[in-house]
Parts: C-alpha cells; sequence; structure tokens
C-alpha cells in the first residue's frame, strides 16, 4: 500500500476515535533501579532483559554527560525530573487542547487530515487501524518479513533479539544508549529473510501506529544475506510532545550481500531534547544507507553511524538538518572502514534560520589493514540571516596509505541577486526563498518517498513565511 | 495584459547611495515595437533594466515608469513580474537544486495566474519553445542556471521570455556570449514573443539587430539618452563608434 493509500485509509477511520484507554501505568518522576526492575517486570521480560536493563541504568548513572556539543542545553537536563512511566496501553495522555495553536494551524496548512493530526499531536485515542495494519503485515509475512514492535519482537522472537539486541550499539557506547537500554519501550523490530527483496518502503504502518513514537523507542533491523529492505519513520508535520527527553537507539544489521535503507524525517516541537544512537553493520559487500532529516526539536545530537566490517561494503550517509529559533542541530555521520574495498559517502546539508544553530559533526575512520578505501564527505551550509551560524567539526583518521579521500565544506548565504533573479519571475520573497531552500535540501528529498518529498517542501516553504524584512 | 501596452519611462534619476547613475530618461514604447539601446560600458543600461524591474538596490530619485499610465515604480518585482514586466538578465543567476522544469511551471503558474495552462497543455507549449530554441529535453532536469554555459543561460532567459508573455521585455545583452547559430536561434525566439510586447533590447553590436529588427535606436551616455533615431543610427554606431556624439554634445 502506497502511503497516500494509507492515509486514504486514516481518513476512513476517522469515526473510529473512542475514549482513551485508563490502562496506562505511571511512575514517579526519577530513575532508580527498581524504576527499571518494574518496567521489565511489567512487560513480563526474560532474564536476560532485565538484566542488561539494570547493568545499563548502572552504567547511565555513573557515565558523565558527554564533554562536547551544546553543553549549555546539554546540561540541562534535568533526568530526576522526568517520568520514566511505561504504556501498556497506547499514547499518551495529552489532551489535544493542550497542543499548540501554532502547531495546529501547521497542520491544516500541510494538509493533514483530522485524524492523523490528533495522532501526531499525541492524543490518547486509539484508531480501528487493526484492519490495515494486518493488510500490510500479510504482505509482510507472505514473504516471511518478521515486521513487530520491539516489545511483541521480544516477546515471539525472543532467540533473535537475544541474539543481536546492543550488539551494534552497547548500552556502555554513550550516556543516553544506556539511558535508553535501561528504560527502552516501543520501537520496531524487523527480521527480512536471506535473499527477500522488500520491494516498497514499509512506511505506511507507521504513520498510523502510535505505538511507534514512544520516548525511548529501540529499534532493531536485521537484513539477512542477500535481502534488501527501506524503511522511513517519522513525517513532517509538528511532532508535538509533552515529554522533553526523546532518546532513541537504532540498530542495522545488513549481513552479506544485503541492502538496508533507513530514512527518516523528524519535526519535534521545540521543546524536545532528541539524542539518538544510530548505528549500523555492514557485512561482506552489504550497502547501508541512512536518510536523515532533522527539523525542530530545542537540540538534536544525531550521527548515523555505519561500520563496515566486511569488504566491499557500503556507506552512505545524507542528512539535511534546519535549525530555527532557539534550536541547534549537531548533526552528522560517522563511518568505520574496518576491511579492504569497503567505500563510504558522507552529504550533509544544514540551514540555519532566525538565530538557530546547525553543526556538523562528522568522522571516518580507516583502519590499517583497510587497504584501497573511498572516502567521500561534501558538507554545505546555508545560512539565511545574521544571526544565524553554522559549524564544522569534521575528523578523519586514516591509517592506511592506500585510501583515496575527499573532504569538501562550504558555507554560504542567500544573496540578493538571487533573490531578485526569482522574485522577477513572479516570486515573492518568502517564495524565492522557499524556492532556494528547498533546492539545497533536494539531493536529500529526491531520496524520500514522494509523499514525504511533497510534504517537506511545503513545510520549508512554511518556514519561510513572513520572515524576511 | 489587454492594454494599451504603453511604457512611459519620464525624467528617471536613479542613484546608488551617492551615486547618480541615471540622469533623466525619457522613453516611450509601445506594444510590438523594439527599440534597442546602446552605449558604452558603465553608461548604465543594466541599471535601467533592473530598475525597471524593482532591483531594491537602487534608489529612484525623480521620475515615473508607468505602464497604461499606471505607476510600477511603488510596485514590488513580483507584482511587475505579475502585471507583465519581464527580464532577460545579463548575468542570470543559479540556482541549485532547482530543476528548470519545475522552475518554470512554478513561474508560468505564478505570473499567468488564471491563464496557466494544464499540465498538458503546458507541456505542449514547453515543447513548442524548447524546439523553437533547439533545446534538449534533458535540460528541464538540469538545475536553473547551475553550471550552464554562456550561450544555454541565455537561451533559458528566452525560453522563459516565450513563456510567461510580458508586455514589457527588457532583453539585458541577450546575445552577448553567442555564437552564430545559437544568436539567430535565440532571435527567432524573441520574435516570436514580441509582438504582443513593448520590448527593450540592450546590446552593444549591430549583428544581433539584423535578426531583431528595431523600429529605434536609442544611445545612451552617462546615463541620459543623448540620441535616438531609426536603425540606421545603430550601423553609423558600428561605423564611428561613440566618439562622435560626445562631440555633437559639446558642439550642440
Ligand atoms: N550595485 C552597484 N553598486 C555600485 N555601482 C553600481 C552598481 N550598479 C551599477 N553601478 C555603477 O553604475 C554604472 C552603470 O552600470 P551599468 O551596469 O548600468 O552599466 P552598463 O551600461 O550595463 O554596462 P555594461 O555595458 O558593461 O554592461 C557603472 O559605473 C557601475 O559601476
Ligand atoms: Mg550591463
Amino acid at each position: 500500500m502506497s502511503d497516500s493509500e494509507a492515509r486514504d485509509v486514516v481518513g476512513e477511520y476517522e469515526a473510529g476515535w473512542h475514549d482513551p484507554e485508563t490502562s496506562t501505568v505511571r511512575f514517579d518522576a526519577g530513575l532508580s533501579e527498581q524504576v527499571v526492575r518494574d518496567i521489565s517486570e511489567l512487560k513480563n521480560e526474560p532474564e536476560w532483559m532485565t538484566d542488561i536493563r539494570v547493568k545499563a541504568f548502572h552504567h547511565f548513572m555513573k557515565q558523565p554527560m558527554p564533554s562536547w556539543g551544546n553543553l549549555e542545553i546539554l546540561n540541562n537536563i534535568d533526568f530526576e525530573a522526568i517520568t520514566y512511566f511505561l504504556r501498556s496501553g497506547n499514547k499518551t495522555e495529552n489532551d489535544w487542547d493542550d497542543v499548540p495553536e501554532d502547531i495546529k494551524r501547521t497542520f491544516d496548512r500541510l494538509g493533514i487530515p483530522d485524524a492523523e493530526q490528533k495522532w501526531l499531536g499525541g492524543v490518547t485515542a486509539q484508531y480501528e487501524s487493526e484492519a490495515v495494519y494486518h493488510s500490510i503485515r500479510e504482505d509482510l509475512e507472505a514473504q516471511g518479513v518478521i515486521f513487530l514492535d520491539m516489545d511483541s519482537g521480544l516477546k515471539e522472537h525472543e532467540d533473535l533479539v537475544k541474539e543481536y539486541f546492543c550488539k551494534v550499539v552497547p548500552y556502555q557506547d554513550n550516556k543516553f544508549s544506556a539511558l535508553n537500554t535501561a528504560v527502552w519501550s516501543g520501537g520496531s523490530f524487523i527480521y527480512v529473510p536471506k535473499g527477500v527483496k522488500v520491494e516498497m518502503p514499509v512506511q505506511a504502518y507507521f504513520r498510523i501506529n502510535a505505538k511507534n513514537m514512544g520516548q525511548f523507542e529501540r529499534t532493531l533491523i536485521i537484513a539477512d544475506e542477500g535481502s534488501s529492505i527501506h524503511y522511513v519513520e517519522g513525517c513532517t508535520a509538528p511532532t508535538y510532545s509533552t515529554e522533553s527527553l526523546h532518546s532513541a537507539v537504532v540498530e542495522l544489521i545488513a549481513h552479506k550481500d544485503a541492502h538496508i535503507r533507513y530514512s527518516t524525517v523528524q519535526n519535534w516541537s521545540n521543546n524536545v531534547y532528541n539524542l539518538v544512537t544510530k548505528r549500523a553493520i555492514a557485512h561482506k559487500n552489504a550497502t547501508v544507507e541512512w536518510v536523515d532529516g532533522n527539523i525542530g526539536s530545542k537540540l538534536t545530537m544525531k550521527y548515523p553511524a555505519v561500520i563496515l566490517k566486511g569488504e566491499g561494503s557500503h556507506a552512505e550517509v545524507i542528512s539535511v538538518a534546519y535549525a530555527g529559533q532557539g534550536q541547534h542541530q549537531d548533526a552528522g555521520a560517522k563511518v568505520h572502514h574496518l576491511a579492504r574495498n569497503t567505500t563510504s559517502k558522507i552529504l550533509s546539508k544544514s540551514i540555519s534560520k532566525d538565530g538557530g544553530r546547525g553543526s556538523y559533526r562528522g568522522m571516518v575512520t580507516v583502519a590499517k589493514k583497510a587497504e584501497n578505501c573511498k572516502v567521500n564527505v561534501v558538507c554545505d551550509a546555508l545560512i539565511l540571516d545574521e544571526d544565524s551560524q553554522s559549524d564544522t567539526y569534521p575528523t578523519m583518521e586514516i591509517s592506511n596509505p592506500t585510501c583515496r579521500s575527499e573532504h569538501e565544506a562550504s558555507v554560504s548565504k542567500v544573496s540578493d541577486e538571487q533573490l531578485f533573479y526569482l522574485m522577477s519571475r513572479g516570486h515573492t520573497e518568502d517564495e524565492s526563498m522557499a524556492l532556494i531552500v528547498n533546492g539545497f535540501f533536494e539531493p536529500f528529498t529526491r531520496e524520500l518517498p514522494m509523499e514525504y518529498a511533497v510534504e517537506l517542501n511545503k513545510l520549508m516553504a512554511l518556514e519561510m513565511e513572513g520572515s524576511i524584512g | 495584459m489587454s492594454g494599451e501596452g504603453v511604457v512611459e519611462i519620464r525624467n528617471l534619476h536613479v542613484s546608488i547611495g551617492d551615486e547618480a547613475i541615471l540622469n533623466g530618461i525619457d522613453l516611450t514604447m509601445k506594444k510590438g515595437e523594439i527599440h534597442a539601446l546602446m552605449g558604452r560600458n558603465g553608461s548604465g543600461k543594466s541599471t535601467l533594466a533592473k530598475v525597471l524591474m524593482g532591483h531594491p538596490e537602487y534608489e529612484v530619485t525623480e521620475g515615473s515608469v508607468t505602464i497604461d499610465g499606471e505607476d510600477i515604480l511603488s510596485l514590488e518585482p513580483w507584482e511587475r513580474a505579475r502585471l507583465g514586466v519581464f527580464l532577460s538578465f545579463q548575468y542570470p543567476q543559479s540556482v541549485p537544486g532547482l530543476q528548470v522544469g519545475n522552475f518554470l511551471r512554478k513561474s508560468v503558474a505564478a505570473i499567468r495566474g488564471d491563464n496557466t495552462p494544464k499540465a498538458r497543455e503546458f507541456r505542449k507549449e514547453l515543447k513548442t519553445c524548447m524546439d523553437l530554441l533547439d533545446v534538449d529535453k534533458k535540460f528541464l532536469g538540469r538545475y536553473v542556471n547551475d553550471g550552464f554555459s554562456g550561450g544555454e543561460k541565455k537561451r533559458l532567459e528566452i525560453l522563459q521570455l516565450m513563456l510567461l508573455k510580458p508586455q514589457l521585455a527588457v532583453l539585458d545583452e541577450t546575445d552577448s556570449g553567442l555564437d552564430i547559430d545559437a544568436l539567430r536561434t535565440v532571435a527567432t525566439g524573441i520574435n516570436s514573443s514580441v509582438g504582443n510586447a513593448a520590448c527593450l533590447i540592450i546590446t552593444h553590436y549591430q549583428r544581433i539587430l539584423d535578426h531583431v529588427n528595431p523600429d529605434y535606436v536609442h544611445v545612451i551616455v552617462d546615463g541620459k539618452i543623448v540620441a535616438s533615431g531609426g536603425p540606421e543610427l545603430a550601423l553609423k554606431l558600428e561605423d564611428k563608434g561613440y566618439e562622435w556624439l560626445g562631440e555633437e554634445r559639446v558642439a550642440a
């Protein structure tokens, strides 16, 4: 089913709202070993998972904050004030009336249907969307693809989860991966069997599955030998959240000759700290692509990573970030070339406006034994006004002399002549700005499924409105 | 765009900062007329072109510009464009990531408004224009002026002229940098679309005027039109240069 079809179906289910479920379990604010144990127990998890959670918790407690990034904002996070609650029913208990007016307006202007608006606003109503969910699942099941939320994944495929969980992103990796491991809930679990190529991007389901967008979601995707999958998460509409800390972990495993593409477009409301660890392992001749778009939030720190472990494997990370007023997008990519003949391409684009700050932080390493690797890094920044800021922190550690590497960086501004040219073709100043900005993002946008591309263009046009003067 | 199409420039004075660049331009143009404007480097030709289009950097200190009696100087560039003012730029700007096809469609929609052709008609119209200008279909997928050769840029300007159907067309050195064949092609494009417009062609050379026959030729010196005449004036300039004009002025 295409995205638009899925949306049509969502429309039909508009009448299917019913009262919030009351089975939500809520813990007091703050985190303790007991809270972590309670979460695990409530979910009826196997002991090994409880153990990992507890270990991760202790690691989180003793791990200091990162010593880099936007410390001013990071050090402001009050972990004690956060409620690490668990929802056994559906999403949060926000009231649609609490969703800020400007966000509701944006929904309207993006042409998002009422029902979906409410879901994106995090209202605790549940769709009668089981039918949709099932038809998609049946398609995939027929091919032997496992596609579940992470909690169900653990229940139904414990062996697989146990084999791969925390293997790509160990909880010791960083403070936030430790936190996620301790308290994770929701997220997706996908297994694609040998040789199975999932043709359509797997996305529709997630636009209607409220469980997906948790605060500490955990996603694990395993593509077995010769298989391929394109997973799409998020949406361009502003995702309103009353919970300020969102810390997800995504682990991808691409076995020999497999292909995984993971596309994200996120637009958090601007109270959110979005601190995400995304990492993939690529085995022999496998390809992993991260297509990552970040809009909104107060602070985003996200550096999708690929470990090129197998000979001939390939990594691609294409990311864009838009930092508006009071926002800091600290995004980039990491690639580790561990084997010979591995190749990587990083393209990072950021726009900052109204005092926003866009940072590129990248790291590429090539191991001593990794002969004949190719590295290509391009990062471009576009600054829309004097108050805004862009900075780059590229790191390359190349320990093998046969590596061919290229690195380009550019910072540009929109020139008056460029604007005048577009205005002379009948486009208002705002529209002209939107044409330039969407052009700048185009190398990213063209990689997205059509629906997302169109929405992103609309969203950026909205962002440019009434701002010039 | 059903008006008489009379463009009147009256005593136009323009400066940038403290520097006066145009010093009282007077020019009347009517629908269907082709006016050539010639003059030395730095004499103010592009300035006039950009001021007609509404470039924000220039300050009009005196004078008026009207189309069918309506003042256009108070309008924003996009409002002028929608009213039917078109400028073919001497140096067209590039917009990386914006595809030519998409840009043309959006510009046509912005300018022709209610008269915008439906997708299918538009494609047909586009194809006719592109064939006439001898541009490949691949052109549509490229980014606006990004990495274009000089000739390609000028072709895109004229393609826009053809699609946007203005009532005042100002072509700033559209001929410069074109090879002989390209010049002929571009001239065909210009001829096909200026029947309903008042057209101001800024050029340094007679050769484009062999293909696009001007009704009037004007010479600008130091921001002022000092001589006007028929096509023979351009030939005289080609022959004698601009020196004699200075002498005549001194003599006068
Ligand atoms: N933006 C500007 N800032 C400063 N000076 C300017 C600006 N635009 C034009 N001028 C000055 O005004 C004068 C006229 O320039 P203009 O570009 O109009 O000349 P032109 O007749 O088009 O010349 P050319 O034949 O070389 O294209 C020149 O002295 C130029 O330096
Ligand atoms: Mg000029």
